[in-house]
């Protein structure tokens, strides 16, 4: 177990130099760097002497290796340099604003876990049940159930976003007006629409797939015997097929956790959400590349964190998966 | 067991993959030649001000309303579908083109060049979704061929992994060693007997993303990082009527709806190709 996670944690470190390497590309190719940024807002002609000047004062003209190591020896001592607008430093701006995104998607994460495990299962095991019910009515009730579900997860997976985040907005909001059109700071009031936004998007996915990894688990053979054996449907359903099913389950919810991250920056633009989100398209706005940086290179990291820790739980949850090859395990 | 067809099946399945495909893909084109020739649809100019129509409810003459400029709501949802729907099929052609070639060629030649490409498409799955598209979008300036761009940037290795796993298995078979022994040029047995028998994952991955991508591109452009204002796009559109939900909300969700429409109806024609070019991938 320690080697494993000693292991992906080495595993890491090319992926993260990787990221921080394409991160810091992407913003020099913008062609235009904190210099020309400074000097633009300026307006009267600046020469190029100014220019050369101030670049070699901050580094800005050493070979691109160089300044990227530099940067990224930066990086590790937490900073990642001054925004263009503001002049604040980034890692302390990101950082003030990353517990209200965190709080959203943690929400986002258990709404979506509450509403779409129980639904997906159900789904599954009427399914199952409305091919081998012996009574015509209990068939195409269950069949009709795991439609319902499977529609709504159509329709969810239909709607985009910021579609779903306006609808809630005029029904909850304007209409019936139990929910403040944005929140006021992080309040919990201001959090119901955003995190039902997100939920709402992750859990039409995230339904399906844990139906489906239900379904393939139910059609094995395993559960025909147990079925002949005698043992009731509900401990098979709790003691085999769920147990069985949970790998795939967590794979897949960290595994969304990406799409959920990349929501929140239209999410929380619509609702004033002030998360780092909202910060990054604000900043993208400005052409604030410091910020813009810092926050491609936190969400990737704590995107592949979120799957390092479900790979490990993997382990921890089947001890089927053998260590020395886990390795490559998805 | 005897298997009973489920609600679903006796409506859906039983009525054979077939004619699910027809219905939908009739759907698709449908959408398809209106966007073509969008403009002699629109009842109104899409891009007339007439500021002595503006905010107008619903009516018969304006059945979606007018926005704040008193164009009308619907002639403008008709002439987005133009820059929603070719565009997004422009991004579905470049990540399946590119994927397919890079996938293809490092299951070909595989050794260092495959592990460097692979290690790159890596790379840009590390990335959590939209989150690298915005920086990029962000970086070229916005613009629909920027957004097209940014999002194909991060969108392609899935096609790769899939073209490079179906190349390498391709690559084992005997018909293939065959066409080897046969004398067959790397071109030739690329062209001809790889690339025909890796089609069928590929573009039913592609039928399938269509919706994705297609609310992808509106979701950049409804964030400003995408079609500018006054070009008529269904994720733009509904950024720029936004501050009118509290007064004329259709001027919102007209574009809204016909994002849902067009998304469910190659959602629904992208089920029904992969249920017909395999049924066992069904469930």
């Amino acid at each position: 177990m320690k080697r494993y996670v000693l292991r992906r944690l080495l595993a890491l470190i090319p992926v993260l130099l990787g990221i921080t390497f394409l991160s810091f590309a992407l913003m020099r190719l913008a062609g235009s760097d904190a210099i020309t940024e400074m000097y633009s807002g300026v307006g009267a002609a600046v020469s190029q002497e100014t220019l050369d000047a101030a670049r070699a004062k901050l580094g800005l003209d050493r070979p691109f290796l160089v300044q990227y190591l530099s940067w990224l020896g930066g990086m590790m001592t937490g900073d990642m340099g001054v925004s263009f607008v503001s002049g604040r430093d980034v890692s302390d701006t990101f950082l003030s604003k990353l517990s209200a995104t965190l709080l959203l998607a943690a929400l986002s994460v258990l709404l979506t876990v509450a509403v779409s495990l129980p639904l997906g299962v159900l789904s599954a095991v009427a399914n199952q049940k409305a091919r081998t019910a012996r009574d015509a009515g209990l068939r195409f009730g269950c069949s009709l159930l795991d439609f319902v579900v499977r529609l709504g997860s159509f329709i969810g997976n239909s709607t985009p976003n910021f579609f779903v985040a306006l609808l809630l907005m005029h029904f909850l909001a304007i209409r019936l007006g139990w929910l403040p059109v944005i929140s006021s700071g992080v309040t919990l009031a201001g959090a119901v629409m955003p995190t039902l936004t997100l939920a709402i998007a992750m859990s039409a996915k995230y339904l399906r797939q844990v139906r489906a990894a239900v379904l393939d688990e139910l059609s094995k053979d395993y559960v025909t015997g147990a079925k002949a054996r005698g043992v009731a449907d509900g401990v098979i359903l709790t003691k085999s097929v769920l147990r069985s099913s949970l790998m795939t389950i967590v794979t897949l919810l960290a595994l969304s956790v990406g799409s959920l991250l990349g929501g929140t920056a239209i999410v929380e633009t619509i609702f004033m959400w002030d998360g780092v989100g909202k910060l990054a398209v604000d900043a993208i706005m400005m052409r604030d590349y410091p910020l813009i940086q810092a926050y491609v290179v936190w969400m990737a990291i704590i995107y592949v964190s979120v799957n390092l820790v479900a790979d490990i739980l993997y382990l921890v949850l089947d001890p089927r998966v053998k260590l020395g090859m886990g390795g490559e395990t998805k | 067991m005897t298997a009973e067809p489920t609600v679903r099946e006796a409506i859906v399945h039983k009525s054979s993959g077939k004619t699910r495909l027809y219905i939908f893909g009739a759907a698709a084109i449908l959408l398809i030649v209106g966007a073509l020739f969008s403009e002699s649809l629109c009842p109104y100019d899409p891009y007339l001000q007439n500021l002595d129509a503006a905010l107008q409810q619903p009516s018969a003459a304006h059945i979606f309303g007018t926005d704040r400029f008193g164009r009308d709501m619907l002639s403008r949802v008709i002439a987005g579908s133009r820059a929603s729907i070719f565009s997004t099929f422009l991004l579905v052609a470049i990540i399946t083109a590119v994927g397919t070639a890079v996938g293809v060629f490092c299951g070909w030649a595989r050794g260092r060049a495959d592990d460097l490409l692979m290690r790159g498409s890596d790379l840009c799955l590390a990335f959590p979704g939209l989150v690298f598209a915005l920086a990029v979008a962000g970086v070229l300036g916005g613009g629909l061929h920027n957004a097209v761009l940014a999002l194909a940037a991060i969108s392609w290795p899935k096609y790769a992994r899939i073209a490079r796993s179906q190349t390498l298995a391709v690559r084992e078979t005997a018909y293939l060693k065959a066409a080897m022994l046969a004398g067959c040029s790397t071109t030739q047995l690329i062209v001809k007997h790889i690339l025909p028998n890796i089609a069928g994952p590929i573009l039913v991955t592609a039928m399938l993303d269509i919706g994705t991508m297609m609310m992808e591109l509106a979701g950049l452009s409804f964030l400003g990082l995408g079609a500018k204002p006054p070009t008529a796009e269904w994720g733009s559109m509904m950024s720029e009527t936004r501050g009118l939900l509290q007064t004329v909300p259709w001027a919102v969700f007209a574009p809204g709806v016909a994002i849902f429409v067009a998304v469910m109806a190659f959602n629904l024609l992208g089920d029904a190709v992969r249920d017909w070019m395999d049924p066992k991938m069904r469930n």
